[in-house]
């Protein structure tokens, strides 16, 4: 769901540009404390390099469409949500700047969707399946049901930004963005789980590293 | 400990590397959406990227194009995020 430049009014991407901005730039306060330093560093490099390669690889869903990986509830989940925030932040930039995936202007509004709504909409049902349900299953379960979570609300704040922007109706664009992203949704809840089980499986203690 | 991060980060490269050429290249949930109610015509391009929809220039073959651009990906994203995290957190915070 990255949106190109063109498709969002100028007071919308600017808008939202300076609110990304703004909480990217908190984020970067908050996830500053040296706790774990040596294990947080190698791995916001290389669950940012896993996000951009499975952003890479989309899979069919219904009618000719189809979806991709997006990766905010994984980050948050292993490193917090305000990581989650940054990770995703810099996975966009590298996809906008190099790659002409997603719009420069609407990277605020990109940032917005995927990496703050996402990181926290999808950790914020992580928690709550986690502490309804504990142990491994709580985990599994809460990874899935985050991730979807995040995905589909991510793809209704994107809906909205078009919707303000008279691109697309608003109703319109939350119906159509909504219902395509609950099967996209589906695959983000797996990719999820199924890292969380090779973690778990691997290096159960990567887990318990300190949360931002 | 080092081992883990090694091999996801190999995991990494082999999925942009050769799982991504494979990858379905039919439009995605808003490219769907934008097609179907019309407003695909109105995306634009401010910059010029040098890699642009993941097709590196200069390679004629197609599945080599996405190959090496999604190894360049994970390369860069690697390590711009691993020097602003090595920035960030090894700053003395007050």
């Amino acid at each position: 769901m990255h949106i190109p430049d063109g498709f969002l009014e100028t007071k919308v991407w600017a808008a939202f540009d300076v609110i990304s901005a703004g909480f990217v730039g908190f984020s970067l306060k908050i996830i500053s404390k040296k706790i774990d330093a040596e294990k947080r560093i190698p791995m916001i490099g290389v669950i940012s390099a896993f996000t951009f390669a499975a952003q890479m690889l989309n899979f069919p869903v219904a009618g000719g469409t189809s979806g991709h990986f997006m990766g905010s509830t994984l980050a948050a989940i292993l490193l917090g949500p305000f990581t989650s925030t940054i990770i995703m932040t810099v996975v966009l930039i590298v996809q906008s700047l190099v790659f002409q995936d997603g719009g420069i202007l609407a990277l605020g509004a990109n940032i917005f969707n995927m990496g703050i709504v996402g990181a926290f909409v999808g950790w914020f049902f992580y928690k709550i399946i986690t502490n309804l349900f504990k142990g491994k299953n709580g985990v599994l379960l809460g990874s899935f049901i985050g991730a979807w979570f995040a995905i589909v609300i991510a793809s209704a704040s994107c809906a909205i930004q078009l919707g303000i922007s008279n691109t697309v109706p608003l109703k319109v664009s939350l119906i159509s963005m909504v219902s395509v992203h609950a099967l996209i949704g589906i695959g983000e809840g797996i990719i999820t789980l199924l890292v969380l089980l090779f973690i778990m499986r691997t290096r159960k203690d990567l887990l318990d590293i300190e949360k931002f | 400990m080092k081992r883990f991060f090694i091999v996801l980060f190999i995991i990494s490269v082999i999925l942009a590397f050769f799982i991504s050429p494979f990858a379905s290249s039919s439009p995605d949930g808003l490219e769907r959406v934008a097609e179907d109610k019309g407003f695909i015509g109105k995306g634009i391009s401010i910059i010029r990227s040098p890699i642009p929809d993941y097709s590196f220039p200069f390679i004629k073959n197609e599945i080599l194009k996405t190959s090496i651009s999604g190894l360049l990906g994970v390369i860069i994203t690697f390590f711009l995020s691993y020097e602003v995290a090595k920035v960030i957190i090894k700053k003395e915070v007050k």
